[in-house]
């Protein structure tokens, strides 16, 4: 029986990228989520605790993650034309910014339990490890990821790392405003 | 059956089978225990029989499996079994095995003893040696399977087949972690419990139903292969973290009811997924297999599972219910609705499937085995009903009412009644199955005119297989 053409063969990269990016959103959409239901419960607390929290170091990680998932885009569109060394550079670059991002990650760790927050601290202090601590360990996986595909430099592979990468940089850029900014 | 060395199968469905009446005869006296709590209670104390009918569940279910591995694994690798010595060997392990647990539990002669006694931590009562060959079975049935696959064809089937073995014995052997912290023995007993029907069983379940997707619906491999994948992603991505519901009150950091919570909640979505599988495979292909009874327990299988593990499990995983529903009948509901969708009806749809073709006939009793499906399945939900209701009111009585444990287990009495009734249902469905299976009609029933028809004119039509 001939299959029809199914609209699984249409995505980019490999369908398991894909699984994978949809179940990270919805995890990372369940814990934001939670976090607002539980913050209606205690503004003041939440409002409190967000005070210790390095907004102007999350700011420039937000920039710098962002920059990164630029640059991988031009590493994967060039990979595509053919352009392997070009390719191999932005994705070098977009791998040297995700690790300047989990350097300025780790001072604001190091400062907060040097000030003696954990993650039993307060509820906010709870979702705020849980969800930028389990971003994080996105970021470490995609500094070993992005070298991998590119040192293969395969079109296919790329885009899916690539995908990947920028699935990491969205939820950051969720993260940031709901947990660092949101009064 | 094209391999000799698929025989095997045969002789480990047949000792399941036996665990499997025997299982749901200890049920049946627990039943009535709840009904009339001095029932036994001398001879067959409720936490022994309690015991055996957990242990005997799930080496049975165990022993399916291996079953199933022995028959389909030459099939997709397109070559014999490595060593039908080996598979015997563990087999007698396993037997020998299963006899010394049901005598040291209904004997107690070792109390205490550090390799002969039992263990008393709930399913892995087993005493230490058996636990050795336990996993000594394990090592060669890994042994003996993956010679198997490495040296024959490799398909998605048995990679993932393969995946969910390995996984589950290694698993297994945090059942000799038992720290006396008794916060950290529940957290390494879970690694075994929820891992296992939650991660490496899953695998297990989603492989077994794609073979069988395969061969009642005649499928392209790709497709099924395809689906597979997808399953067994959401299957792991969900269900490791997803330990953390049973985090929530043990002594494990706050956090974890949140990753919990989080995590279990999409486990939902490999059993939702499974039952889509199951039922888009059969709406796309062929409808005309003769192992109708088959086909029926693999729909069966994921449809109950989906309900059994995903809907009654997502009942009572978010922290906040289950604060409330921890260990109530709510749960005993969710085990039994869970286990028998997902593992017992896989086991009886693939034996449905192997034992003719085992037996070198056409599919037999087919009517029977249907009937001894609706029997069974209705029974074990109209029991998963009573149980659900038992467990609400229990869960207002005692948690919200604050009433003292036993109180409120006398006013739940007309709840336990109606489970044995359902229980008595299952319990007939079961001997009515293994009546279909195990003695074959005399009878050859023809193709009807319709099935006759096909034969002589459609060339892609397969007749019985
Ligand atoms: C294939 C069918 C069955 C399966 C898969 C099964 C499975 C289980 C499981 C997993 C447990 C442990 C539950 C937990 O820890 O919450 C259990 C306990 C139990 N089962 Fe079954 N069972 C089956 C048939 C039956 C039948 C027919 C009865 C008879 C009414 C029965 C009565 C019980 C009772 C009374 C308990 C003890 C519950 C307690 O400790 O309060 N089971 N069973
Ligand atoms: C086929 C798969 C599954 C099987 C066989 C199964 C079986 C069981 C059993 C036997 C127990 C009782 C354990 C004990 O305390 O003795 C249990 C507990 C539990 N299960 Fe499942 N389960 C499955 C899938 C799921 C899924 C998918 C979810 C969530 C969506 C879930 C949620 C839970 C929760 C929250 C508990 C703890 C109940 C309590 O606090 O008392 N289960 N399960
Ligand atoms: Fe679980």
């Amino acid at each position: 029986m001939a299959e029809a053409r199914s609209a699984f063969d249409d995505l980019p990269g490999d369908l398991m990228i894909w699984v994978l990016i949809v179940s990270e959103l919805l995890v990372f959409g369940a814990g934001l989520a939670a976090f607002l239901g539980v913050r209606i419960t205690d503004p003041a607390g939440f409002a409190a605790a967000q005070d210790h929290l390095h907004r102007a170091a999350a700011g420039v990680n937000t920039v710098v993650l962002v920059t990164s998932g630029w640059l991988a885009a031009l590493g994967a569109q060039a990979v595509e034309a053919g352009r392997l060394g070009r390719g191999r550079r932005f994705l070098a670059g977009a791998t040297v910014l995700g690790a300047l991002f989990l350097a300025i990650k780790a001072a604001e760790y190091g400062d907060m339990a040097a000030a003696g927050i954990g993650i039993e601290t307060h509820a906010f202090f709870t979702f705020y490890y849980l969800v930028t601590g389990f971003h994080a360990a996105h970021v470490a996986a995609g500094i070993v990821v992005l070298p991998l595909v590119a040192a293969r430099a395969r079109a296919r592979e790329v885009e899916a790392g690539v995908a990947f990468w920028h699935m990491v940089d969205l939820v950051w850029v969720l993260v940031f405003p709901v947990l660092y900014l949101l009064r | 059956m094209k391999y000799q060395s698929q025989k095997i199968a045969l002789a480990y469905f047949l000792v399941a089978m036996a665990l499997f009446a025997v299982q749901v005869t200890l049920g049946l006296v627990m039943g009535w225990v709840y009904v009339d709590g001095n029932f036994l209670s001398e001879i067959l104390p409720f936490n022994i029989a309690r015991m055996l009918h957990t242990n005997s569940l799930i080496v049975w279910l165990l022993l399916g499996f291996f079953g199933a591995a022995y028959y389909l694994i030459p099939e997709e690798a397109e070559r014999e079994i490595h060593s039908t010595k080996l598979a015997w060997l563990q087999l007698a392990i396993f037997v020998l095995g299963t006899a010394g647990v049901v005598v040291t539990y209904l004997f107690n002669l070792f109390e205490g003893n550090f390799l002969l006694g039992k263990e008393g931590r709930e399913f892995l009562e087993q005493p230490k040696w058996v636990k050795a060959g336990i996993v000594v079975a394990a090592l060669i049935f890994l042994y003996n399977v993956s010679m198997t696959v490495l040296a024959g064809r490799k398909t998605a089937i048995t990679n993932i087949l393969l995946l969910g073995l390995w996984g589950l014995s290694l698993l297994f052997l945090f059942a000799f972690v038992n720290p006396s912290n008794l916060a950290l023995d529940k957290m390494y007993w879970w690694y075994v419990v929820h891992l296992w029907v939650e991660g490496t069983w899953e695998l297990v379940m989603a492989s077994i139903l794609a073979f069988l997707m395969l061969k009642l619906t005649g499928v392209d491999r790709e497709v099924v292969e395809k689906w597979l994948y997808v399953i067994v992603a959401a299957a792991l991505f969900s269900g490791i973290l997803g330990t953390g519901h049973h985090y929530y009150w043990i002594g494990t950091p706050g956090y974890w009811q949140w990753i919990g919570s989080i995590f279990s909640s999409l486990e939902v979505v490999p059993f939702f997924a499974m039952m889509a599988f199951a039922f888009v495979m059969v709406w796309k292909g062929r409808r005309d297999h003769p192992n109708k009874a088959a086909l029926l327990w693999s729909l069966g299988c994921a449809t109950l599972a989906f309900f059994g593990a995903g809907v009654w499990g997502f009942l009572h995983t978010l922290h906040g219910v289950n604060y409330y529903t921890h260990g109530t009948q709510i749960t005993a509901a969710h085990g039994h609705l869970a286990f028998f969708g997902a593992y017992v009806s896989l086991n009886l749809a693939i034996i449905s499937y192997a034992m003719p073709v085992l037996k070198g006939r056409d599919p037999y009793n087919q009517v029977l085995n249907m009937a001894s499906f609706w029997l069974m399945s209705g029974g074990m939900v109209f029991m998963t009903f009573t149980l659900t209701f038992a467990g609400t009111v229990q869960t207002h009585l005692q948690r919200v009412n604050g009433e003292a444990f036993m109180d409120v287990q006398d006013q739940l009495w007309i709840f336990y009644a109606m489970r044995f009734g359902s229980g008595v249902a299952v319990v007939l469905g079961v001997a009515l199955f293994l009546y279909a299976i195990l003695v074959p009609g005399k009878e050859i029933i023809e193709p009807g005119p319709l099935e006759q028809d096909r034969i002589a004119h459609d060339p892609d039509h397969v007749a019985a297989e």
